[in-house]
């Protein structure tokens, strides 16, 4: 089959799902085949040669829309490529499409978009997680077999849990964050959505390594991942913390959890007690740093030079805010005043002073960690996806969704989540293996000996395949 | 909190009604993040930024060489206000 073929029938998957999903903001169908039809003319081996994705809505692609999921940026276009889709296009693949998201990649449910919620492939009453919501279901529904995301706090990991699919966080400087839309820049990282462990070790291939655009990228050998997935993971330590396998978490997953340490073992892993001491602190830490970062860089958006400028502003000062009242949701309006408020005078020592340290001893927590383990086990999320409109009025509640996740982003260390198995009721439960710094390839060798081993049994209600 | 004052130096022109809203959220947020203070940290070191040991000694510096840039329609073209080349704004005083 030519590449213009496949390239059409993932169009058509995505605008045949799309009414029901609302998991893409924009479908690319001229570019897209106009890219295929060149490929299909070249000779020349790529290792992605016309491999669909697609890329979340804040990372930029030229010429295409880059709306973040805000009314700020609703008629905003990118001139550049991210380095991420710059190397992707060159390994041959083909942007399909822009998805859905939380407006800035702030939430956990995707209800956050400007442009509508975006509706879980399992149970479209369901949410399918956020922020990279769009992404997920589009990977989940079988229209791509991978997507860009980004992850500041678990906005790959908990999304792919609640679509039954596999997501990556990198260590902090794998990916290059040029042409990502920022929010917490010391968080941030693009992540990657497959519908298995080796999509992910396909795409991570081409794009990891340091870029000069990105002077927070690492200059660190990249190696070969999809060669790193053997299936052998006789041995390998596996690190459970027992005190994050216990209360707070739904007994679905608990159950689930605790039959995936004794499938690892069957697969030849042994499991080591650890702790993590400082983990229970991920979250306050988190809603220091990351609101603190985005209230200086959401400062951009003033209505001056790109992005929507609200009507009738008497003089200059009102016109940035009245712009930036009408132009950000609720959400991003609360994470900016929060921020703003732990950086204010008087309040800067006893809030953001005070979580940079308390971040020091949860990286220490991982540093001690990995002497004694190779991977550490936890659920993704403490829940199956919940109702839409569920958590709306409780933001903190919204916020708790991301306990097991948010210390990955912390400390800088890179974690994946994959099926563990489904509830009772049928909805995909997400099991977290989060490795050592720079060790991706440890932690997708132990996800796709499982997923290979113990595959989901299962199918979403809403499924293009 | 102020949540008035607070949204004065974040430039958003919030609306009683949402300053009734997020009041309450906000306060119990605070409320939340406010149990690290349980903790005794005079001895730790805060850790500035997200670069692993790796990622801080990663050379970032590169000869000065000019390379090409963006156009000038690229880089004022999809402002709201635009003006032979310049962004216009309300006025200032």
């Amino acid at each position: 089959m030519s590449i213009v073929n496949e390239i059409e029938r993932v169009l058509d998957n995505a605008e045949r799902v799309n009414g029901e999903l609302n998991s893409f903001l924009s479908i690319e169908r001229s570019s897209s085949l106009k890219r295929a039809a060149e490929l299909d003319a070249s000779s020349s081996e790529m290792p992605l040669k016309g491999f669909a994705i697609g890329i979340k809505d804040n990372i930029c692609v030229k010429g295409m829309q880059a709306t973040c999921g805000s009314r700020i940026l609703g008629n905003y276009k990118a001139h550049y490529d991210s380095t991420a889709v710059e190397r992707l296009k060159a390994a041959g693949a083909v942007v399909v499409g822009k998805t859905n998201m939380d407006e800035f990649a702030m939430g956990s449910s995707n209800e956050s978009s400007a442009f509508g919620t975006v509706r879980n492939p399992w149970d479209t009453e369901r949410v399918p997680g956020g922020s990279s919501g769009g992404s997920a279901a589009a990977v989940a529904s079988g229209v791509v077999r991978a997507a860009l995301g980004s992850e500041t706090g678990g906005s790959v990991r908990q999304p792919a849990s609640f679509c039954g699919i596999a997501g990556l966080k990198p260590t902090y400087g794998r990916i290059s964050r040029y042409g990502l839309v920022a929010f917490a820049s010391s968080l941030d990282n693009i992540g990657i959505f497959g519908q298995n462990s080796r999509d992910i070790a396909d795409v991570l291939g081409v794009i990891a390594g340091r870029d000069p655009m990105d002077a927070t990228s690492a200059n660190v050998e990249v190696p070969d991942y999809a060669a790193e997935l053997t299936g052998y993971i006789n041995g390998a330590r596996i690190g459970i913390v027992r005190d994050l396998i216990g209360e707070g978490l739904d007994p679905d997953v608990k159950d689930s959890i605790e039959k995936a340490i004794d499938n690892l073992k069957k697969l030849g892993a042994v499991p080591v007690d650890i702790t993590l001491p400082h983990a229970k602190y991920g979250i306050a830490v988190y809603y220091i740093i990351a609101t603190a970062e985005a209230s200086s860089n959401l400062a951009r958006f003033d209505g001056v030079r790109y992005g929507f400028r609200a009507e009738e502003a008497g003089g200059l000062r009102e016109m940035y805010m009245k712009t930036r009242d009408e132009g950000f949701g609720a959400e991003v309006k609360r994470r900016i005043l929060l921020g703003t408020y732990v950086l204010s005078s008087g309040y800067y020592d006893a809030y953001y002073a005070k979580a940079q340290k308390v971040r020091a001893l949860i990286k220490q927590d991982y540093v001690e960690a990995f002497k004694s383990c190779d991977a550490i086990l936890t659920a993704t999320s403490p829940t199956t996806a919940f109702k839409i409109g569920e958590r709306l009025d409780d933001p903190l509640a919204m916020y708790l969704s991301d306990i097991f996740t948010v210390s990955a982003n912390l400390a800088g260390v890179p974690a994946v989540s994959v099926p563990s198995g489904l509830s009772s009721d049928g909805l995909p439960i997400g099991l977290q293996l989060v490795g050592n710094f720079w060790g991706e390839a440890a932690i997708l060798r132990i996800a796709s000996a499982y997923e290979t081993a113990f595959p989901l049994v299962g199918k979403p209600t809403v499924f293009a395949g | 909190m102020d949540v008035k004052h607070v949204a004065n130096l974040a430039h958003i022109a919030i609306t009683e009604e949402e300053a009734a809203l997020y009041g309450p959220q906000l306060a119990g947020i605070v409320e939340y993040i406010e149990q690290l203070n349980t903790l005794d940290t005079t001895a730790v070191e805060p850790m500035l930024g997200g670069l692993t040991a790796e990622g801080e000694s990663t050379r970032t510096i590169r000869p000065d060489e000019p390379h090409t840039s963006f156009t000038v329609e690229e880089a004022v073209g999809q402002a709201p206000d635009p003006v032979a080349e310049h962004f216009r704004v309300p006025k200032v005083l």
